[in-house]
């Protein structure tokens, strides 16, 4: 294998790594407020679909992120409603959220099925891309990529380095607690699921406008599921978030290179790779004792009623 | 002014009514989606809702239907009774289907009487065995439940593509991704004369009993309900969180993978790549429309199954595409979860803002 | 109100076994994707609408898209039947031996399954010959390429798909003896965005023309964005990469349901095994690029003619494996029963089927 390919790989792993970083990162933050949101492959399709609509509509791609964004965030509003205002089950409503957006996506999105559209072009950033390897690598692609990039820097430092981040980390740790000393936890809960929302949104219209752009029912394949496993990789820190959204996509991009070069392999047995690998990271994480804080938000899944205080 | 109070105590008055406001929300938000897209909504409804009990063959396939989803949704509400967060039924099914069906498969055309049993039995143990790994890693690593159920879901699913593309598969298939048919030794009998539904679908109900039983008369059903409400003072009971979690979660496990090889040795007669059309995931809502009760759930799975085949009726008989179907369901299902919410609360009316 | 649609309800099933003459035929298909998937479903929902546009009030047609290749196949089979349609079209391997099992009990009913291999009194089989279409593709692409090097993106290593390697294989091996070809298998009929990887794996590989055995335009898109040349298949593909594409190798299963249609009208239905290709019409090379050099134009119309006519079949002996025997004697051309169990790679491809 030649460092042309090795560069090419790594190339392809961030662009197919860029959808599952958007709404891994959204999920992460909405996670890290106690609350588990299944929906996401649902508002990733709506987000496809909208982008897709709303691009081939006004013919600016920025305007099909944007209506997407906001669409994610629709969509996360009702799943914010049912959880934290009606008290509903986090994972039955994320359950139910999927299955309605991938029926509205679908339905919305009929009359577009084979149109195309112009998607972002590749903008290679002057200097920084004349670096060799690394310039090809990360910064010969399209202005979603770097917002992504930019989102995870944003995001490690408000989450780490500022109030909010240790405001939506006590919530996510012991609500109970949180609200005791005024933090008001169904709202900064209701932000971060809507937050979720807007980066699922993003996410769709990565798949619908960058990476294949067109509109087709179910497009996102499962990828709203696979950037659940990638939190849990990730051990809900939002940097490894971002290795880890690289690393799967190489995993998912491996076998396919692999087999080109002439190696024979199951690819049954290699698509279940990721999900070992974050089992094993899991338990790696979980077992060490000194590292309880990489494991997941004490409160997560639970439902918490303000009114309801023990 | 309206403003919502939490009730002393869950209105059971509401426990009743809530599902009943639900449909009729449902109803109502049905008619304007069908008359949007230019459809009869009453025969819309008809259809979705009532066709699928219409006639005797339609009530058997639903049946057929409702046996996986209750036969799942019966363990996993045990499991969130007990605060134990099974996601992974799906995985624990699709690993049922996989060893019973390599079992089946080894019989091959044996004339056994032993061969039935023993394929359920493979089944059983492979969805125990199945759940047994999270629960492991769990109470010896403290690893989240829900997120390793989900990944043991995936890692089944492809275990089970790669054995029926590999192993499993049918020498005489023209190397198409299924297994052989099934000989007559190791099928489900159906229980009655030109109808699918088989003796799955009576283990299914049997096993909500069982589960009632457990939940509301034994030692183990109280120490259960214990734990799922207050779990410091089960602890101080001197309750075993670690034994109860263990049978919890294999009798879920045994449940799952009892409806899984019951699929392939009951109407599909084969192993194939697609035996779960999510069955597992399912029956979470299944489970949640039930209340977590095991005879709820009967009930619940019966509601889920009519929900599907009429979806599929609607698209038979009035060309409505499955997206509209899909919509439909997932507003059914969010108005169901959020009527519930009456059951612990209420709206009161006052002239002045009280708290 | 109930009673009364109960009674509708069953009315129109017992409608069905006293049909009169000018009452419309009724048809059913059974799709395994959504109708909105641009490719495979797509395809045959378009032979769909060509028997509406051909024989207008004289059909009626249904469809059921989204149908799991598991238990539910058989139900909405039967639906099918129960609801009156006396042609079922099941569309997907998978709807093999439920389609079998329906048949048997419907034996006025007349049914037909895509790409599958068993057939009785009232069931009959339909294939393209896809290959056909490959063996073209493959000639352009051996005279288009510049690095000698082709990309094919597989689904599943079944049957059909091996044949078709194949018979690129051996297209662009006849004007270009030092081509080779790389396979990857994406594991998905559809997936966009696993397709674009496939593709882009390929041409990270020095492949500069893609063909692909998976159903969505993504991997001509990716290769319109390198500026390099792919073909188009299953559908029209051309305006997803006017640049790159050269041509597409249209299905279109319009020509052969109407026939099928007439011949139930006209009581001339009988069960058969069909395959159809260019001389049928059901595979055509759609929207071929002016950009392409006059004679790889000229190349590709020959090649076409030749097989349409009947003078030219590309599974004609002397043909080897890559493991060095005979798989086709010299004088014989392979008969459609042994087309379907090709479970080798021609001479001069390097890999290994997956097992």
């Amino acid at each position: 294998m030649d460092s042309d390919l090795i560069v090419q790989i790594l190339f392809a792993a961030v662009k197919t790594g860029t959808p599952l970083l958007f709404i891994a990162l959204g999920e992460v933050i909405c996670e890290k407020s106690g609350i588990l949101n299944l929906g996401q492959e649902g508002m990733m399709l709506m987000g496809a679909v909208v982008g897709f609509l709303a691009a081939y509509g006004t013919g600016s791609a920025g305007l099909g992120v944007l209506a997407a964004m906001i669409m994610g965030c629709i969509m996360s509003l009702i799943f914010a409603v049912l959880v934290l205002h009606l008290g509903a089950n986090q994972v039955a409503t994320g359950l139910a959220l999927t299955i309605f957006g991938t029926g509205l996506s679908a339905f919305i999105g009929s009359g577009v099925v084979g149109q195309t559209i112009q998607g972002f072009q590749p903008i290679a950033i002057p200097l920084l891309s004349d670096i060799p390897f690394i310039g090809r690598i990360l910064f010969s692609h399209d202005i979603l990529v770097y917002t992504s990039f930019a989102m995870t820097f944003i995001l490690m430092f408000v989450v780490y380095k500022t109030r909010i981040g240790l405001t939506l980390t006590a919530v996510g740790e012991n609500p109970h607690a949180a609200n005791a000393i005024g933090i008001k936890v169904l709202r900064v809960r209701y932000l971060a699921v809507m937050f979720g929302g807007v980066m699922a949104g993003i996410s769709g219209a990565y798949m619908s406008l960058v990476y294949t752009p067109m509109w087709v029912e179910n497009m996102t394949a499962g990828r709203g599921w696979i950037a659940l496993a990638l939190v849990v990789f990730a051990s809900w820190r939002i940097g490894r978030i971002m290795l880890g959204a690289y690393l799967f996509g190489v995993a998912s991009i491996m076998h396919l290179v692999l087999q080109g070069l002439g190696w024979s392999i199951s690819p049954n047995l290699l698509a279940m790779l990721p999900y070992v690998a974050t089992v094993i990271v899991m338990v790696i994480i979980s077992a060490d004792k000194f590292k309880e804080k990489l494991l997941a938000p004490r409160s997560l899944g639970k439902t918490f009623d303000p009114r309801q205080m023990a | 002014m309206i403003h919502i109070q939490a009730r002393t105590e869950p209105s059971s008055l509401m426990k009743i009514a809530s599902p009943l406001l639900a449909i009729a929300l449902t109803l109502v938000f049905g008619c304007v989606l069908f008359s949007a897209i230019g459809k009869s909504p009453t025969q819309a409804l008809h259809v979705l809702l009532i066709a699928p009990l219409a006639d005797s063959y339609n009530i058997g396939e639903m049946f057929v239907k409702m046996g996986p989803l209750l036969l799942c949704a019966v363990g996993l509400s045990l499991c969130y009774r007990a605060n134990l967060w099974n996601i992974g039924a799906e995985g624990q099914l699709l690993a049922g289907a996989l060893g019973g069906s390599a079992m089946a498969l080894y019989f091959g055309d044996s004339n056994s009487l032993f061969a039935l049993p023993v394929t359920l039995l493979a089944g059983i143990v492979s969805g125990m065995l199945w759940a047994a790994i999270p629960t492991y890693l769990k109470l010896r690593f403290n690893s989240n439940l829900i997120l390793t159920t989900i990944m043991f879901n995936y890692i089944g699913l492809y275990l089970l593509i790669w054995a029926v593309h590999g192993p499993l598969r049918d020498p005489q298939g023209f190397g198409f991704p299924e297994s052989a048919m099934f000989a007559d030794a190791t099928l489900l009998p159906t229980l009655f004369e030109s109808s699918r539904i088989h003796l799955g679908v009576a283990f299914a109900v049997i096993s909500a009993f069982i589960a009632w039983f457990i939940l509301s008369k034994s030692h183990l059903g109280f120490q259960i309900r214990v734990f799922g409400s207050d779990e410091p003072a089960a602890k101080y009971a001197g309750f075993s969180g670690k034994k109860l979690s263990w049978m919890v979660m294999l009798f879920a496990g045994a449940l799952a993978g009892l409806a899984g090889v019951s699929e392939t040795t009951g109407p599909i007669g084969q192993l194939v790549p697609n035996v779960s059309p999510g069955y597992g995931y399912s029956a979470i809502i299944v489970a949640y429309l039930g209340r977590l009760h095991p005879l709820g759930a009967i009930l619940a799975a019966v509601f889920m199954a009519v929900l599907y085949m009429g979806g599929d009726l609607a698209q038979i008989e009035m060309g409505i595409p499955v997206a509209v179907v899909s919509m439909f369901q997932g507003v059914l299902l969010f108005f169901l979860l959020a009527c519930d919410f009456f059951i612990n609360n209420r709206l009161a009316f006052s002239n002045q803002a009280t708290n | 109100m109930k009673l009364k649609s109960i009674l509708v309800s069953l009315g129109l099933l017992a409608g069905a076994s006293f049909v009169q003459a000018d009452d419309p035929l009724k048809v059913g298909f059974v799709y395994v994707g959504p109708v909105g998937d641009l490719g495979w479903s797509y395809e045959h929902d378009r032979g769909r609408k060509g028997i509406e546009e051909y024989f207008g009030d004289k059909v009626k047609t249904t469809y059921v898209e989204n149908v799991p290749e598991g238990a539910d196949a058989e139900r909405v089979i039967t639906q099918l039947a129960k609801a009156g349609n006396d042609l079922i079209f099941t569309t997907s391997f998978g709807f093999m031996n439920p389609t079998v099992k329906v048949a048997k009990r419907f034996p006025n009913v007349k049914f037909e399954h895509a790409t599958g291999y068993k057939l009785s009194k009232n069931l009959g089989t339909y294939v393209l010959r896809t290959y056909e279409g490959r063996y073209v593709s493959g000639v352009a692409a051996g005279m288009m390429t510049k690095t000698n090097t082709i990309g094919y993106i597989g689904s599943f290593p079944i049957p059909e798909v091996i044949r078709d390697i194949n018979a690129a294989y051996m297209g662009a091996k006849s004007v270009n003896p030092d081509v080779k070809m790389k396979i990857v298998w994406a594991n998905t009929w559809y997936d966009p965005g696993k397709e674009t990887d496939a593709a882009n794996a390929l041409m990270d590989q020095g492949v500069d023309v893609m063909l692909q055995h998976t159903d969505s335009p993504a991997p001509l898109i990716a290769a319109e964005k390198r500026g390099l040349r792919a073909i188009g298949q299953a559908s029209d593909q051309s305006k997803f990469a006017p640049n790159a594409h050269i041509f597409s190798v249209r299905d279109d299963w319009a020509p052969y349901y109407i026939k099928r249609v007439q011949a139930v009208m006209d009581g001339t239905w009988d069960s058969k095994d069909f395959w159809g290709g260019f001389h049928e019409d059901m595979l055509s090379l759609a929207s071929i690029n002016p950009n392409l050099p006059a004679a790889v134009r000229t190349k590709i119309d020959e090649t076409y003619s030749a097989i349409k006519s009947g003078e030219f079949k590309p599974f004609t002996g002397p043909i080897k494996d890559n493991k060095g025997n005979i798989a086709v004697p010299a004088n014989h051309s392979l008969t459609d029963v042994e087309l379907a169990q090709v479970n080798w790679y021609v001479e001069g491809i390097t890999d290994e089927i997956p097992r």
